[in-house]
């Protein structure tokens, strides 16, 4: 009885946790290269409504999955062009691009509310790896194809972060770009590159939510979950593989939301992953925790060159 | 490639009023232009959607009264986060600490021991308190811990949504009421007045006018104010003259919350006349009157101006759905572009665009 309720909270989790993880692996590539992007909750509806309209009209959730990753990632250009090239305040461009991705979602998701979609992302059945006591069932029945992507990606992303030359090169720029920039690299292309990745993957996350989680389309699908994935990394304290055990653990504070509506009220359940988050962060940022973060000294500061920083 | 360009920038060290007004203008001009383009890809005609939104803003008595009506709440809200903003804390909260006033008015109003007489001053009263309570906890944190304000705030306000959620659902629904979520309505003492058959609750507008007076001559000519600008300008010049940045983040979130809050009042107060859903209740205004304080540049008195425009926008925005079919989301769209452009322009500000001499 236990078993099975641990079971079915580790695999829903799974399910809850990856768009988490998908966007917040995208934003510490961005805050690691020196920006902010506040506008996750605003990619990722974006990415949600365009993978939704692409499926539904072709038919084909592939297809809308790419739509999905190259809206989110066109949308974080604004926020590059207005914070890197214009030097705007990264806190306010990105409220702006959360604002604007609300509102173009709704005005042109409209038309798809409530409609049923056909062709979502298949789930797959790993074959033997199924016949495993336990871990079968969390990890190998049924699962969206996504799950493993993000399981994959977090720590590759990690490997080229800290053990390559372009995870230096991002790190740099996030931490010196004055330094960088002096031995002829392109601090604006990194910065624009690493946006732009994170536009990418917040694209993604939001499609997963409306064609492989569950495949419909609704105003406010993401209900704050790009918020949640901007206190995530900085659980993850800027590093991919930190951010599986955050956003998994959320995925079982949202999972449990749901999972105890019969004894507690849905409401009061629904405040529990951002009370976690508050609780998290002020944890975190006690006294001998908070030197091991490592937040990008350059962070929220655009470059300008030979000024001082 | 920089070098390449012709032109270079230079610094604008304090810009003038006059090339401010005009940069925001040219913003909000191309926000505008920017949008038109969006209502054709939608299949609408933009001149003909901007004749609808320009007559719902003040084409006739009720319209000007519905572009009051939604100005009140961002003035009060919008006079609290240019305070917060001065002081460089981004309280992104302003729509919770404007629901937990609304849940302290309705307390006041519909369950507390407080005679009628003294019912609306005892709401605009605890309204502040609470929603300055909910302002204090994310100071709190980012004074004593460091911990990021931002996205405390914004947690912030969704625990609000669903703590009003909860309550008008749960056990404060009204039993008067058909079942709806809402709580049972107000007694009439706790109603605020409205001018004629309109919306508009001017006790509560006369109160964002005050604060608005009082928060700049605050920020002007008193001591804490001086300090304000201060640490918003230069933290470490504020450290070195042993200004209390603890103190000042306090005291400032005190006021922005308890300003939010009171907003929320007039709201539940002046047009509500209960506590329900709080996406009936409050249309974004906390996120909107962000960019109203931003539009301000964070001048108290000229928010008065920067509300009554949002409120216009909002009253306009209300008139194209209904007459366009379009959804009301067209207003997120008009607000998130004109932030956009209103930061993006502000290089134009500080920098002067002059032609590169030769010898540059």
């Amino acid at each position: 009885m236990i078993d099975a309720w641990v079971v079915g909270t580790l695999s829903r989790a799974l399910a809850f946790g990856t768009p988490l993880l998908l966007a917040t692996l995208g934003e510490i590539y961005s805050e690691r290269s020196g920006v902010l992007n506040l506008g996750v909750e605003g990619m990722m509806i974006i990415g949600a409504v365009s993978a939704f309209a692409t499926a539904f009209i072709t038919g084909n959730p592939w297809l809308g999955m790419l739509v999905a990753a190259v809206a989110g990632g066109l949308a974080s250009l604004a926020h590059a062009f207005v914070s890197i090239t214009l030097r705007a305040n990264q806190v306010v461009s990105g409220l702006a691009l959360t604002m604007l991705g609300l509102g173009l979602s709704g005005l042109f998701g409209k038309g798809f509310e409530g409609e049923p979609l056909t062709s979502s992302i298949p789930k797959v059945t790993v074959p033997f790896l199924e016949k495993i006591p336990y871990l079968g069932k969390i990890l190998f029945i049924d699962k969206s194809p996504f799950i493993y992507f993000g399981l994959i990606l977090a720590p590759v992303l990690w490997f080229i972060l800290f053990k390559t030359s372009i995870g230096i090169t991002i790190r740099s720029v996030g931490e010196n770009p004055a330094a960088v920039d002096s031995v002829g690299i392109n601090v604006w292309k990194v910065r624009y590159l690493c946006v732009f990745f994170g536009g990418l993957m917040a694209g993604i996350a939001g499609g997963y939510l409306s064609i492989a989680y569950r495949p419909a389309w609704r105003q406010g699908l993401t209900g704050g979950m790009g918020w949640l994935v901007i206190a995530l990394t900085i659980f993850s304290s800027w590093d991919p593989k930190n951010s599986l055990t955050g956003a998994y653990f959320f995925g079982i504070l949202i999972h449990l939301s749901y999972r105890l509506q019969p004894w507690v009220s849905p409401e009061l359940l629904n405040m529990i992953p951002y009370m976690a988050a508050i609780l998290a962060l002020a944890v975190l940022s006690l006294g001998p925790l908070k030197r091991q973060l490592g937040e990008p000294s350059s962070l929220t500061q655009p470059y300008i060159r030979g000024e001082k920083q | 490639m920089i070098d390449r360009i012709p032109f270079k920038l230079k610094k604008r060290p304090n810009p003038s009023g006059l090339v401010v007004m005009v940069v925001s203008f040219l913003a909000l001009f191309s926000a505008f232009l920017v949008a038109s383009v969006i209502f054709w890809a939608y299949g609408t005609n933009p001149i003909h959607a901007y004749t609808v939104l320009f007559d719902g803003m003040f084409g006739g008595t009720n319209e000007l009264a519905t572009t009051v009506r939604r100005a009140i709440p961002f003035l009060l809200a919008g006079v609290g986060l240019a305070l917060a903003f001065k002081a460089r804390f981004w309280n992104i909260g302003a729509e919770g600490q404007l629901l937990l006033g609304t849940v302290a008015a309705s307390w006041v109003a519909l369950f507390s021991p407080v005679p009628p007489p003294l019912l609306i001053p005892a709401m605009f009263f605890f309204g502040f308190l609470a929603g300055a309570m909910w302002g204090l906890v994310p100071a709190i944190l980012k004074s004593k811990l460091g911990v990021n304000e931002v996205i405390t705030t914004l947690m912030m306000n969704y625990i609000a949504i669903n703590l009003v959620q909860f309550l008008v659902q749960g056990p404060w629904k009204g039993e008067s009421q058909w079942g709806f979520p809402y709580t049972d309505m107000y007694p009439p003492q706790a109603r605020l007045a409205t001018l004629g058959n309109t919306n508009v609750h001017w006790l509560t507008l006369i109160l964002g006018v005050v604060a608005a007076m009082l928060a700049y001559f605050f920020v002007q000519n008193t001591t804490p104010g001086y300090e304000i600008k201060v640490i918003g300008r230069s933290p470490s010049a504020a450290k070195f003259a042993g200004m209390s940045k603890v103190k000042t983040t306090l005291l400032v979130m005190f006021i922005s919350g308890g300003l939010a809050g009171m907003a929320g009042v007039g709201e539940v107060a002046g047009i509500h006349h209960m506590l329900r859903g709080p996406n009936q209740i409050s249309l974004g205004y906390g996120y909107t009157a962000i960019i109203v304080a931003w539009l301000a540049r964070n001048n108290p008195l000229a928010v008065i101006i920067t509300s009554f425009f949002f409120g216009a926008i909002l009253a306009g925005g209300n008139a194209i759905k209904v007459s366009l079919g379009l959804p009301f989301q067209i207003i997120d769209v008009f607000n998130g572009l004109i932030l956009f452009f209103l930061i993006g322009s502000e290089i134009l500000m500080s920098y002067k665009l002059t032609w590169r001499n030769q010898n540059d």
